[in-house]
C-alpha cells in the first residue's frame, strides 16, 4: 500500500506514482495489451472487464466496459494521442455514468528504476459534479467491499 | 473558491455558529430559524447573508420562501474522491504486480514478436 503515491497538483491535476518489480517494457505492455489489461484494471474485487478495446497507436480507440456480475456496470471510451514504446502514453478518456464525464487527459510515463519501473500518471482532477457522480458509483462498491470484510471478520471469531 | 477570511469572520459570531449547528440537522426556512433564536427575521436574514457570502450555506427559492442548508465541504469532498481513487488504483496495481510476475522476461519477448 505504501508503494502508491497520490498527490494533487494545484486544483487541476492529480499525480500518481507507483513502483513495479518489472522492466518498463513489461509494465508498458500491461497497459496496452487488452488480454493483460483485462487481468488487472478491474477496480473492486468481483468486477470484470468483458469488453477491452485498446488500439495502441496515435488516434487509436479505447473502450473498456466493466461489469459487477449482477447487471451493474459502466464504460469508458478514449483515444490515444501519443505512444512512445516503452516509456510514455498520452491519452484522453471519459466515463459514462451514464452521462459522459468531461474529457480526462492522462499522461503515463514508465522510467527504469533499478531492476524495476517507476510509473508516473498525471491526470485531470475532475470537476465537482464529476467527482460526485464518481463517488456515488464508487461508494456502492466500497460499501460492498466493506460488507465482505465484515463477513470475513465474523467468520474468524470463535 | 472559498475565501478563508470570509469563512473565519462568519464563524466568529456565536449566533451564526448556532445557525450552522441547526442547519446541520437539515434544510430550514428563515421563519423556522428565527423562532429558537428569538430574533427578528431581518436580523436572521443578515446573518444568513454573511454565511452565504462565506460559502458556508446555500439558499434556494421555493415560492416566497428561501430555505437554507449547509454547503457541502469542498475540501472534504475532494479528499473523499481522492480516497476512492487511491483505493481503486491500489487494488488495480496490486493485481498488476501479479500479472507482471506471471509474464516473465522470456515469455514477454516471444509473445511480442508473435503478436504483430
Amino acid at each position: 500500500m505504501t508503494k502508491l503515491s497520490l498527490k494533487t497538483e494545484g486544483d487541476r491535476f492529480v499525480v500518481v506514482t507507483r513502483r513495479f518489480a518489472a522492466a518498463p517494457e513489461a509494465v508498458y505492455r500491461a497497459h496496452t495489451d487488452p488480454k493483460l489489461i483485462q487481468k488487472w484494471m478491474l477496480g473492486p474485487d468481483g468486477w470484470t472487464m468483458p469488453v477491452c478495446i485498446n488500439e495502441a497507436r496515435p488516434g487509436g480507440k479505447i473502450r473498456y466496459e466493466w461489469s459487477d456480475g449482477n447487471g451493474g456496470g459502466f464504460y469508458l471510451t478514449g483515444e490515444f494521442v501519443e505512444l512512445v514504446p516503452f516509456s510514455r502514453i498520452v491519452h484522453v478518456e471519459r466515463m459514462y455514468l451514464p452521462d459522459p464525464t468531461p474529457d480526462n487527459h492522462v499522461t503515463t510515463t514508465f522510467a527504469k528504476d533499478g531492476t524495476g519501473t517507476l510509473m508516473t500518471m498525471r491526470m485531470s482532477l475532475p470537476d465537482a459534479a464529476t467527482r460526485t457522480a464518481m463517488l456515488q458509483s464508487g461508494m456502492e462498491h466500497g460499501m460492498e467491499a466493506g460488507y465482505v470484510r465484515l463477513e470475513d471478520m465474523l467468520q474468524l471469531r470463535p | 473558491m472559498r475565501n478563508l477570511d470570509h469563512t473565519f469572520a462568519a464563524l466568529a459570531d456565536p449566533t451564526r455558529r448556532a445557525i450552522l449547528a441547526r442547519l446541520a440537522l437539515g434544510e430550514t426556512t428563515v421563519m423556522e430559524l428565527a423562532q429558537p433564536f428569538e430574533m427578528t427575521q431581518p436580523a436572521i436574514s443578515r446573518h444568513l447573508k454573511v454565511l452565504e457570502d462565506a460559502g458556508l450555506i446555500l439558499r434556494r427559492v421555493e415560492g416566497t420562501k428561501r430555505p437554507c442548508r449547509l454547503a457541502p465541504d469542498a475540501t472534504r469532498e475532494v479528499d473523499a474522491w481522492l480516497a476512492m481513487l487511491r483505493k481503486a488504483l491500489s487494488a488495480n496495481y496490486d493485481r498488476l504486480d501479479g500479472v507482471l510476475a506471471a509474464m516473465g522476461p522470456a515469455k514477454h519477448a516471444k509473445k511480442r514478436k508473435g503478436r504483430r
